[in-house]
């Protein structure tokens, strides 16, 4: 065994100790001098959790309000408006909730506001309440008319274009323009004041559609089929859509 | 002290050379928040194509949350309108958070279905992100979030590129990667992600998929879902229902 440490030449010897003398050291700098928290993944990972948890809460959440506003709170509760957080209009709110006296939430009074949700816009889903700007009442402000804690159409509808704008726009350039939409829709009186309790009855056979357009039936210019041969397995409607463009 | 807490204590005793001074044992124990314990979370969102209005609060409540600049290119959050017209082409584009700029461009003859789609961090579960970085600086939580170590993310841009979502950007002040964290900040506390919390329609929904009865849970349930990008086997934590096969 001596012998073969002997055998080593020096210089490798030097190479050696000076690897290991590094070696050590790096050990020991990494081991003792890097604080933990540089090299432990677990514990950068921890702090950065802990710095992300830190940061300051801008929007105090739907549950804070209603301990001071009760009224605003309960008379939101019952509206169309009842999803809508608070802050959805009045913008964030925390400072006001930790400063109430000095920090006041802002209250959007311009028209322009609403109109985020309320104007129309081709790709909101049907049935959502939309106006046009350039007609309804323009340049009111909105509050004028509606309680936005609780916002009502302030007339009963007139038409059935105040809410079903989308369907009102394709039927007046389909062939069907000049007919009412209660021809073929039975609307009660009450589906304008509880629109989603009360609704307006939709034809149901095939024998709706042929008052006009059986043969035999008698109106002029309007296609006539034979109810008996033209696609007696489907009702009208599964292939003709009454308010389309067209009507096909 | 039960076993468990005693095994880590002991583990990290040994491994950080908490001896030389470094961080006590106690930062094993210490919470990120008070009582919260990210291993008793899971978090994930649910989006309903359905319910969205394409109001842009969300935009708006995500960047005032988390002090994202005010551009309109910097997003952690956003909401695209898609538009698929009787040529079968599909316009996509981001919407704007000043309501004349959303004013309709379209003519709804050439219009075959339009929809919004609200985007974020889909927080995926096999993230394409947390693998390409190459200082480690972005990681998975244990309540399923994907978050960046700001003091250790070098500015590389790899996640930006990794990312299949375009939920990434390079904060101008920082100068480091940003993204949605869920607003972390908000569910130490127990409050909802500032999107959430403003949405009007509830077309979001936010909840902990470890827990039975949660409002995610029954969205989850009750609904046919979708995850963008499916074969990329990212495996999203963000849910869509009612979304179109043109969305990607």
């Amino acid at each position: 065994m001596r012998d073969f440490f002997k055998k080593i030449p020096e210089q490798a010897v030097r190479i050696i100790v000076l690897f290991l003398i590094l070696a050590g050291g790096m050990f020991i700098v990494r081991q003792f001098i890097i604080p933990p928290e540089m090299k432990e993944m677990d514990l950068i990972q921890t702090s950065t959790m802990e710095r992300e948890a830190a940061k300051e809460i801008k929007y105090a959440g739907a549950e804070v309000c209603g301990t001071c506003h009760e009224n605003q709170h309960d008379n939101k509760k019952i509206g169309y408006h009842r999803d809508l957080s608070c802050e959805s209009c009045h913008g964030a709110a925390q400072k006001h909730v930790d400063n109430p006296s000095e920090v006041k939430p802002t209250s959007p009074k311009k028209r322009d506001y609403c109109a985020y949700c309320h104007n129309y816009n081709s790709s909101r889903p049907t049935g959502f309440p939309q106006i046009n700007p350039d007609t309804h009442n323009p340049r009111k402000p909105c509050i004028t008319c509606h309680n936005p804690h609780n916002p009502k159409p302030l007339h009963i509808p007139r038409s059935c274009a105040a809410c079903h704008a989308q369907i009102e726009r394709t039927k007046v350039a389909s062939y069907h323009a000049l007919l009412a939409c209660t021809v073929c829709h039975k609307t009660p009186e009450k589906h304008k004041t509880e629109p989603r309790i009360v609704t307006p009855t939709k034809p149901d056979k095939r024998e709706f559609c042929g008052k006009c357009h059986a043969k035999g039936a008698g109106s002029k210019g309007v296609p006539l089929v034979d109810m008996d041969l033209h696609g007696e397995k489907y009702v009208c409607w599964q292939c003709h859509y009454p308010h389309m463009l067209g009507g096909i | 002290m039960d076993r468990r807490d005693f095994l880590k204590h002991v583990c990290l005793l040994i491994s950080s050379g908490a001896v030389v001074g470094g961080l006590s044992p106690d930062a094993w124990a210490k919470l990120i928040h008070k009582d919260y314990d990210p291993a008793k979370h899971y978090y994930g969102m649910g989006i309903d194509i359905e319910k969205c209005i394409g109001c842009g609060r969300c935009m708006e409540a995500c960047k005032t949350e988390n002090d994202v600049p005010g551009d309109p290119f910097y997003f952690r959050t956003w909401v695209e309108r898609y538009v698929i017209k009787t040529d079968k082409t599909v316009s996509i584009n981001t919407i704007s958070m000043k309501p004349d700029e959303g004013a309709d461009v379209f003519v709804e003859k050439d219009m075959l279905r339009s929809f919004f789609v609200p985007k974020l961090c889909n927080q995926c579960d096999h993230p394409p992100c947390v693998q390409v970085c190459p200082v480690g600086a972005t990681f998975k939580t244990d309540d399923g979030v994907i978050l960046v170590d700001s003091k250790r993310c070098i500015g590389c841009r790899y996640c930006i590129q990794s990312c299949p979502y375009g939920a990434r950007y390079i904060h101008p002040e920082t100068r480091v990667a940003d993204k949605c964290t869920f607003c972390y900040h908000r569910l130490v506390r127990g409050l909802l992600p500032a999107c959430v919390e403003v949405c009007p329609k509830q077309a979001r929904l936010f909840g902990d998929m470890k827990s039975i009865a949660s409002p995610l849970g029954r969205f989850i349930r009750m609904n046919k879902l979708h995850v963008l990008k499916p074969s990329l086997n990212t495996d999203p934590k963000v849910y869509y229902a009612n979304l179109d096969g043109e969305v990607n």
